[in-house]
């Protein structure tokens, strides 16, 4: 039935939706990407394996996977959002029970093919639970106490799931994330007042929980903020991640030493070169121009998500596009704040440059989402 | 369904684009925040990131020196560099690292405590860091693992450059061995340089490789290297060649080092042969000696408990090291000083009765019944101590000492050899100062003929007898030249003695191994051109007790090896225009003339004709003996090098 609300007729059909897709989104997202291919080949020494093929490869599929979730009508997207939230709340237990360790956490459900990582899936899940929540909620009602704490209890469940894991990153995406899409939905500034200062209460209570048995975050959390606040205390211990990839950023200098010239990441003083610390590899091989060139790459897909948001009349679709535009902006400007030494070294990806199966995969279902948005806006 | 039209028309909707924009809004600004600082780390800081960069990635990493080489006077080689291969595992490549152990021990003897050794270094040192397990392998081992290469991975044999000693025992002394630096070698030098820190360097420990680290050593050379963060080297940059140490050339002459070596075999015993004419140093040998080659590779606990248990002190250098009474060779001296203070004349006698009561005390001669009327030339050539007690006590042990100083007795020789021993002339205020008592005449009476406090070296004999030869200062010199360039001569100025003087004791040195009545008649040179003139001395080494005296003193062939005298004898040839000094010192080896005068002899021979003596040169009596000796010499004397592992191979 709920088709009948959007004046079908005016929406293209068959073939023909590719040609009212949102090309330029498109299009950035495969220069963004190739940008990614050609840093990978670079940091593997000038080979294309063991990271850039793969990565080209799946980032085939996820074109694929964009393109056909492009094709479906956005009302269907609204429809599997609750589905798509319990799923995701389904998939962070299983991770909880059965999940590979890694690092020092547990994350991943290994699918044989690829990892999968939950807490990704779910960034776009509860953006598509708050948007059709907010879609389903009469106006009026926004700012109602009663209504305010179902998506707050909505955003916590995965965020407390996720800090579990622990994923202190993710948890404080999720969080951002849901927040964010509050805030567009309409609700009343007070309240993102009064959680603002609850927060910074809660940041000092966290500080002051240091030490003691109720200690709420992990040692080495701790010592991850400790790092940030003074990296130079440790410089070849917890520091020394921050501080290589600052030289790194740093000795780029205007035009960078060219390509596969960065003798930071080519000697492994960086860590994690191919995933976190990425965009280091890029700024210290081409330099402010290269490092400009893709934060202007991410501007222009975000500017482009905000013109299908606002040429559409669907709540849905705006909700949903900007919300996933939000997660996209928060995975690279705390990727780039961290590795600029702005914010802790919280673990974070690169979108669509650092190398990664489920975060890219993930990343490029949403894309579609915004595409499905932008093919099936009611005209 | 049209409710939710006006529902998406109604006031959160119109709020929509306006909270977009706001958002939209703080994106921007982070954006530009971020592109700021990305501006600000790469534009405006972006030199003193790069240099932290470069220091990052560059890594100096040193080129050990290659030692300077040691050659005798002819070219002969006494130090060298030889390869010494090693066996070296990566611990990265081998895999199963005790797997491959386990096989590798089954090729090659590998002991439990170099396998463990082994293993604890490579638990500690980066995977890609190559380990040594066995040292200084044979080539034949070498071999086995080399064939056995694909059951071995990450084994590898490596060869390196470790000093080597082809003559073995005959300059153990003199050039002494290097080894690897120590902790306590580090704690001792200020500053050490950074070469010093590479593991398995050698230093020169003792002898000559040590007095001359300075000029061996060379300069260590440098290369830059890039490496990662785990510091393995991915490429050399640039190398900045070092300077090899300098050769250096001994004043000795290995064949007659070799031969002195051999003369001397089963006693404990040192001999120094000194050119005359330019203080050169043609043998200094020390017996029993050892192979210097033990230490550079570690010396087992056991070789070095032989080497130290063993009476007759091969460890020790007994050329300059140790110090003797240089006894009746000592007279010499006493005649000089008593000639030049004018005490006495040449042919001035003294009555020898056997005795010379000193004071309370009565002072023997050797011989029993004593010398009769003496002069200067029969007091030499019988060697009577009674005329020397005379004269001593007329001239005063003061006049004694600085003639002995002059002679170059008590005076430290500056020679690049380790422990090189002052000895000691006294007189009246050293043992005022040092053993804070008044000289008696029983200690002047001592000291006359070389006992007491007197001490020398067997070198200190030898440039003193290269003195009396000459009439000059001669000092002695070891190192001949360094990387061609020679040395100062050591012929030395005129001595400030009267030469007449000289020439009278000179020529009773020559009675004494020329006249039927010398000492030394025995062991005289019978070649014309090469009449040898010398001096016999038997230092003792306890105290002759009345008793003994009365019941007979006890022949030296009756007491135990380390009560026995020592024996000694100077010597000069030839004798118009001497050649060479030797002196010889056969501790605890009964009488000079017996024991030490034959060795020098034969040694002085070796040394004037360069080579083995004809039989002519001896005396008709001794040349059957003589020409037994000769053979089984050759037969003992090693081949210059033995076969090293790789020639046998």
């Amino acid at each position: 039935m709920s088709y009948l609300e959007y004046a079908v007729k005016s929406t293209p059909s068959g073939f023909r939706k590719f040609l009212f897709m949102n090309w330029p989104l498109t299009l950035l997202l495969i220069s963004t990407a190739s940008a990614g291919f050609l840093m990978l080949y670079s940091v593997a020494g000038g080979s294309w394996t063991p990271w850039a093929e793969p990565q080209m490869e799946r980032f085939g599929l996820g074109l694929a996977v964009m393109f056909i979730v492009a094709l479906v009508p956005i009302w269907f997207w609204r429809n599997m959002s609750v589905v798509a939230y319990l799923g995701s709340i389904a998939l962070l237990v299983f991770v909880e029970l059965f999940g590979t360790v890694g690092m020092g956490a547990q994350r991943w459900i290994d699918l044989g093919f690829m990892r999968l990582q939950p807490s990704e899936v779910m960034k776009v899940t509860l953006v598509m639970l708050l948007a059709s929540y907010y879609d389903w909620l009469p106006s009026h009602k926004t700012s109602r106490p009663i209504w305010v704490i179902i998506p707050v209890i909505l955003i916590l469940i995965p965020t407390f799931m996720v800090l579990r894991q622990p994923d202190l990153g993710t948890s404080i995406l999720l969080l951002a994330a849901g927040g964010g899409l509050m805030f567009l939905a309409g609700v009343h500034w007070a309240y993102f007042a009064a959680v603002i200062a609850a927060g910074v209460g809660l940041i000092a209570t966290v500080f002051n929980s240091r030490g003691t048995e109720w200690q709420l975050l992990k040692d080495y959390q701790f010592r991850r903020i400790d790092t940030f606040l003074d990296p130079s205390t440790d410089p070849l211990g917890a520091g020394y991640h921050i501080t290589q990839s600052k030289i790194a950023l740093g000795s780029g200098g205007w035009n960078g030493r060219g390509f596969m010239q960065g003798t930071q990441s080519r000697l492994n003083f960086l860590p994690e070169k191919h995933t976190d610390f990425i965009f280091t590899t890029l700024a210290e091989e081409f330099g402010f121009v290269g490092g400009i060139t893709l934060l202007t790459l991410y501007g222009l897909i975000l500017i482009f998500c905000m013109v299908t948001a606002l040429s559409t009349k669907d709540r849905f679709s705006s909700l949903v596009t900007l919300g996933i535009a939000l997660n996209f902006f928060l995975f690279f400007a705390v990727n780039m704040s961290m590795v600029m030494g702005l914010a802790p070294v919280v673990g974070v990806p690169l979108p669509m440059v650092s190398y990664g199966g489920s975060a890219m995969l993930v990343l490029m279902a949403a894309f579609g989402i915004v595409q499905s948005a932008h093919i099936h806006r009611p005209r | 369904m049209k409710q939710r039209k006006t529902k998406s028309q109604g006031l959160a909707y119109k709020r929509l684009p306006r909270r977009a924009v706001v958002l939209g809004g703080l994106q921007a600004a982070f954006i530009g925040g971020l592109a700021a600082r990305m501006r600000f780390m790469q534009v405006d800081q972006a030199d003193e990131y790069r240099l932290l960069a470069e220091e990052n990635r560059i890594n100096i990493r040193l080129i050990p020196p290659t030692r300077g080489r040691i050659y005798d006077r002819n070219g002969q080689i006494i130090g060298q560099n030889s390869p010494s291969y090693r066996i070296v595992m990566v611990r990265e490549d081998a895999g199963d690292v005790d797997a491959v152990i386990s096989k590798l021990s089954d090729l090659i003897p590998l002991t439990e405590d170099e396998i463990e050794r082994a293993k604890t270094e490579m638990r500690r040192s980066a995977p890609f860091l190559p380990v040594t397990l066995a040292d200084q392998v044979t080539w034949e081992d070498i071999s086995k693992v080399a064939v056995n290469a694909p059951a071995l991975p990450g084994v590898t044999p490596e060869v390196g450059m470790t000093r080597q000693y082809p003559r073995y025992e005959d300059f153990a002394h003199v050039v002494g061995y290097v080894g690897p630096v120590s902790d306590y070698d580090l704690s001792q030098i200020e500053d050490p340089e950074p070469v010093l820190r590479i593991p398995r360097f050698q230093i020169g420990k003792v002898g000559l490789e040590a007095k001359q680290e300075g000029t061996l050593r060379g300069k260590a050379g440098a290369k830059r290297v890039e490496v990662n963060a785990t510091g393995r080297v991915m490429r050399e940059l640039d190398r900045q060649v070092g300077e090899a140490g300098a050769d250096l050339q001994l004043s000795v002459d290995a064949d007659l080092q070799q031969y002195a070596q051999a003369r001397l075999a089963g006693e404990s015993a040192a001999a120094v042969v000194i050119d005359c004419e330019t203080g050169d140093i043609r043998a200094i040998s020390s017996a029993p000696s050892f192979d210097p080659n033990l230490f550079v590779r570690g010396i087992s606990v056991a070789d070095y408990r032989t080497l130290t248990q063993d009476n007759y002190r091969p460890l020790a250098n007994k050329t300059v090291q140790g110090t003797y009474p240089p006894g009746s060779t000592f007279k010499m001296i006493t005649a000089m000083a008593a000639l030049e203070a004018g005490v006495i004349g040449p042919s001035n006698t003294v009555y020898c009765p056997g005795h010379l009561k000193v004071g309370s005390r009565r002072f023997h001669c050797w011989k029993r019944g004593g010398h009769g009327t003496v002069d200067l030339e029969t007091s030499l050539k019988r060697s009577c101590d009674v005329y020397y007690y005379d004269v001593a006590l007329r001239t005063g042990i003061d006049r004694i000492s600085d003639m002995a100083r002059i002679f170059g007795l008590g005076v430290k020789h500056d020679i690049p050899m380790s422990a090189v021993a002052a000895g000691l002339a006294p007189n009246q205020e050293w043992k005022q100062r040092v053993h804070g008592q008044d000289w008696l005449v029983g200690d002047t009476a001592n000291a006359s003929i070389g006992q007491g406090f007197m001490l020398a070296s067997p070198l200190q004999l030898a440039v003193m007898t290269a003195r009396i030869a000459t009439g000059r200062a001669v000092s002695p010199r070891l190192v001949r030249s360094v990387n061609g360039i020679e040395e100062p001569s050591g012929a030395g100025e005129p001595l400030a003695v009267n030469p007449n003087n000289l020439e009278q004791v000179r020529k009773a040195m020559f009675s004494v191994s020329n006249d039927r009545r010398g000492t030394a008649y025995r062991s005289r040179i019978i070649a014309d051109e090469f009449r040898m003139a010398g001096k016999t001395g038997t230092s003792q080494v306890r105290n002759i007790t009345k008793a003994e005296r009365a019941a007979g003193v006890i022949r030296n062939e009756d007491l135990p090896w380390e009560r026995r005298d020592h024996a000694l004898f100077v010597s000069f040839a030839p004798y118009d225009n001497p050649k060479y000094a030797v002196a010889v010192v056969v501790e605890h080896g009964g009488g000079g003339s017996k024991a030490a005068a034959p060795v020098a002899r034969d040694i002085m021979l070796q040394a004037l004709y360069n080579g083995t003596p004809p039989l002519e040169a001896y005396p008709v009596a001794d040349r059957d003996r003589i020409k037994e000796q000769q053979k089984r010499l050759e037969g003992d004397r090693r081949p210059k090098a033995r076969p090293t592992e790789k020639d046998r191979a």
